[in-house]
């Protein structure tokens, strides 16, 4: 089920301003991939582009290749429902829609692509739920807005919105960056289990996260990519002065 | 067709009418503008915007008693209006929560959702009743009642946008309320404040129905503020539900004239905007 | 500001100043009221509520009916609504969510425009213009292939209800636009990217996540557009034709309120005044309700679209 997303000589421009840089980096499947690196260094970009969520903000242009499984991502014909349905994306801030139950968020996905129908529903949902561990605390209240949830739960809800949606892919954007520890904990487990089915990239600020949850780790700077290693070589020992610097906390 | 396709051709289609309805609403404003500056242009020039009306059939009548009125009402109401509307919203922006500024919040709004005719029905037994007399200043007192929430609540969104920090040094320094007010927060808030004004005396200039109830017209120059006066849009008015065409066409020019007037006050204060957005 | 005034020495008449100015705009509201009800009284005391239901307004037999002008009134006011609602809430879908950035501005500026022209202008270029068409094109089509029903029997003579409803349309499109624009805006984008990210179509996005959470501000721009189309007076005044008689066609020349006052008050004394006052007082009393209820919607909907509430009331 997952696939494994290739990034090959991939620029990126706002306006004039050039946010990436002949970026390549391959993220296997069935592994996490963890992008680090100081804010406004362009990992958050990177992860839009493979999703094609840049293109709802105009004046962004784009060269090079993204390839989800088999298929070129930046080709301007393909199916931009069908890859934003394979590509499920987690956002810094949780983003329950507000309007609708604890219910309705999961099943927002389900009836968007009219996955199931009928009881159906009822039972992808309960089992979403039941994957990112928050069907105990909220069965009793299903039908309760989404946004009463705490944050944490909040962010759950939101793996389980995507999850229901069978995506093979997870990018993930600093999920945890708004969470207390604790939710953090329960969230970076939820990777954990994850990564045995899908495929997982996720910006993150926090080295020791990159360090506990990741098989890969890529080191982003100026909208380049300076390094990318097994996580547990390059945390022990890194080939450039620039992710020493910045592991040590000279830089960030 | 599979679900997906028709899921995109349904996107599409609501953003084609969606777009459509943009380019409608749009094409409104352009095309009454056209039709104004057609019908109204050709009898624009200066003897009309100086002379006198004249009856009809009879050449040269022109809108001149109209514009002074107008600016004379106008006038009167900016005057009342403006003081009022900055001490209320001064009050409103010191104190926030309490029960008189909430009240007068509501009442504000309640204010603007009168409708015009009301406020004339209002000035005229208050004013043209007890002097025996359509006048002026009792035009100018409708416009004012107009303006005064308009102004009020702009200022007060204004006031608020200066930053407390800054009250706080000055009130810190041993600056007294008064002096603070006067001299640092009215100032920093001077250009969203005169925007607020510039909007709201475009507003008061197209008024008709107030005017009607309480300056009603005249054909004749102004004297003194306690007699009949004309102004522009009732002009419009009266020479429009009239069946000669010298009269209709006149219309139209006073029309194009009013219009371009409120249309620059909104573009200055647009304008006025977006140098205050620059700045900041 | 924590720091209440007065409490320091020197102040002098200044906050008494400013909470005068304040007050005296309760005073305003309360005076409004009080007097158009005073002017409406003696014609209350002598017809008390079957002012509203009775037909006849008869100046010459001074007996007062409120039935045709009300009736006009809400037909109308409904109508321009029903035309309106639609084309406002699109073109607020296309300038906040559909239209590319750079057009944005200038095109939410043409709307803000719209709303200025006075209404007056509204009320000329609907006479000289719209009539004409409505009698000889789309009044005459009416007539001609819907005119077995009642609604839309003849004659079309150009000015009447379906006239007065074009030219309200016109008159409440802004505020409609510009505060359904508005709440739109506040929909925090990061919902839009959920639901994006989810697989959505952009009428997806749309209906499924900005309406239903702007709906209770693009209601209360409904309602305050509502109110306005209520409490218009001049561009009615020159397009319904003026007919004391409750309107049974679209075509067919009637009155509303604010019109009946406008065309009468001139020549009007004594019982014919004080019913037009209470004709007034009619009209305010729904538009107060109105408006009381759209400016809760709106402010409980987003706090900061005052702006265009300021702007779009009247």
């Amino acid at each position: 089920m997952a696939e494994s997303v290739t990034v090959e000589n991939l620029s990126f421009w706002f306006g004039k301003q050039q946010v990436l840089k002949d970026v390549s980096l391959s993220a296997q499947a069935r592994e996490v991939t963890a992008l680090i690196g100081p804010s406004g260094c362009g990992k958050t970009t990177l992860l839009r582009c493979i999703n094609r969520l840049y293109r709802l903000y105009s004046g962004a242009s784009i060269t090079g290749k993204i390839t989800v499984g088999t298929e070129n991502v930046l080709d301007p014909h393909i199916d931009q429902v069908e890859l934003r349905r394979r590509v499920g994306m987690i956002f810094q801030k949780p983003n329950p829609f507000p309007h609708l139950s604890i219910f309705e968020n999961v099943a927002a996905g389900i009836r968007l692509h009219g996955l199931a129908q009928g009881r159906e529903v009822a039972e992808r949902v309960e089992s979403c739920l039941k994957k990112v561990a928050l069907w105990e605390e909220v069965k009793d209240r299903l039908d309760r807005p989404g946004t009463m949830l705490s944050i944490g739960q909040q962010q759950r809800l939101c793996l389980a919105r995507t999850l229901a949606v069978e995506p093979r892919v997870f990018l993930m954007d600093e999920p945890c960056a708004s969470l207390d520890p604790v939710s953090t904990m329960r969230i970076e487990e939820l990777i954990r289990e994850l990564h045995k089915e899908y495929t997982v990239i996720i910006v993150t600020h926090n080295m020791q996260q990159a360090a506990r949850i990741s098989q890969q780790t890529a080191f982003v700077l100026n909208g380049e990519v300076v390094e990318v290693g097994r996580t547990a070589e390059m945390f022990v020992r890194t080939r450039d002065e620039r992710t020493e610097a910045y592991l040590t906390g000279k830089m960030g | 067709m599979n679900g997906k396709q028709l899921r995109l051709a349904k996107s599409y289609l609501w953003e084609v009418i969606c777009l459509l309805s943009g380019f409608a609403a749009m094409a409104v404003l352009f095309l009454i503008l056209y039709y104004i500056v057609r019908r109204g242009a050709g009898v624009i020039n200066l003897s009309f915007l100086t002379n006198l009306p004249t009856p009809v059939g009879v050449p040269g009548g022109g809108i001149g008693n109209a514009l002074v009125g107008s600016a004379i009402m106008v006038g009167i109401g900016t005057l009342l209006a403006v003081p009022q509307g900055i001490a209320a919203a001064i009050y409103l922006d010191q104190h926030r929560e309490s029960r008189l500024a909430i009240a007068t919040r509501f009442a504000a709004r309640v204010l603007t959702g009168v409708p015009s005719l009301i406020v004339g029905l209002f000035v005229f037994t208050l004013m043209v009743l007890r002097t025996g007399s359509y006048s002026a200043l009792a035009g100018g007192l409708a416009l004012a009642v107009m303006m005064v929430p308009v102004i009020t609540l702009s200022a007060e969104e204004m006031l608020r946008l200066v930053p407390s920090t800054w009250r706080e040094a000055s009130l810190a320094l041993g600056a007294t309320h008064r002096q603070t007010v006067l001299r640092l927060v009215l100032p920093a808030a001077t250009k969203g404040i005169t925007v607020g004004i510039m909007l709201a005396i475009a507003l008061a200039a197209g008024q008709t129905a107030p005017i009607l109830l309480t300056a009603l017209t005249s054909r004749f120059w102004l004297e003194n503020l306690q007699q009949p006066t004309a102004s522009l849009p009732v002009l419009i008015y009266s020479y429009a539900i009239t069946p000669f065409a010298d009269w209709q066409q006149q219309a139209w020019g006073a029309a194009l004239v009013l219009v371009v007037m409120v249309l620059l006050l909104n573009v200055a204060a647009q304008l006025f905007v977006a140098a205050r957005n620059r700045e900041v | 500001m924590a720091c209440p005034s007065g409490d320091k020495v020197g102040e002098g008449f200044f906050p008494y100043l400013t909470a005068s100015a304040a007050a005296l705009l309760l005073l305003l509201v309360a005076g409004i009221l009080l007097i158009v009800f005073r002017g409406a009284w003696p014609a209350l005391h002598t017809f008390g509520l079957a002012f509203l239901f009775e037909t006849v307004w008869n100046p010459v037999a001074d007996v007062y009916g409120a039935a045709p002008a009300i009736l006009g009134t809400i037909i109308t006011s409904l109508l321009a609504l029903a035309l309106a609602g639609p084309l406002g809430v699109g073109t607020a879908i296309f300038l906040s969510e559909l239209a590319p950035l750079w057009l944005r501005k200038p095109a939410s500026f043409v709307v803000e425009l719209l709303a200025a022209v006075p209404s007056i202008v509204y009320g000329l270029w609907g006479l000289f213009v719209l009539a004409p068409i409505m009698r000889t094109v789309l009044g005459a089509w009416l007539e001609r292939n819907l005119g077995f029903l009642p609604m839309f029997q003849g004659p079309s003579i150009g000015v009447g209800v379906l006239t007065a409803s074009v030219v309200l349309t016109i008159v409440i499109l802004p505020t409609i636009t510009a505060i359904s624009r508005e709440v739109m805006r506040a929909v925090p984008s990061e919902l839009r990217e959920g639901m994006y990210a989810l697989g959505a179509t952009r009428w997806e996005v749309i209906s499924r996540i900005v309406l239903p959470n702007s709906k209770t501000g693009i209601l209360g721009a409904l309602l305050l557009a509502l109110g306005r189309a209520i409490g218009e007076a001049m561009a009615v005044t020159m397009v319904i034709g003026n007919a004391n008689a409750i309107p049974t066609s679209f075509l067919a020349p009637a009155q509303t309120a604010a019109s009946q006052i406008v065309n009468e008050f001139p020549e009007a004394f004594d019982l014919h005044l004080s019913s037009l006052f209470l004709l007034g007082l009619v009209l305010l009393v729904i538009t107060l309700v109105i408006n009381a209820g759209a400016v809760w919607l709106v402010y409980r909907t987003k706090q900061n679209a005052g702006g265009a509430l300021i702007r779009h009331e009247r």
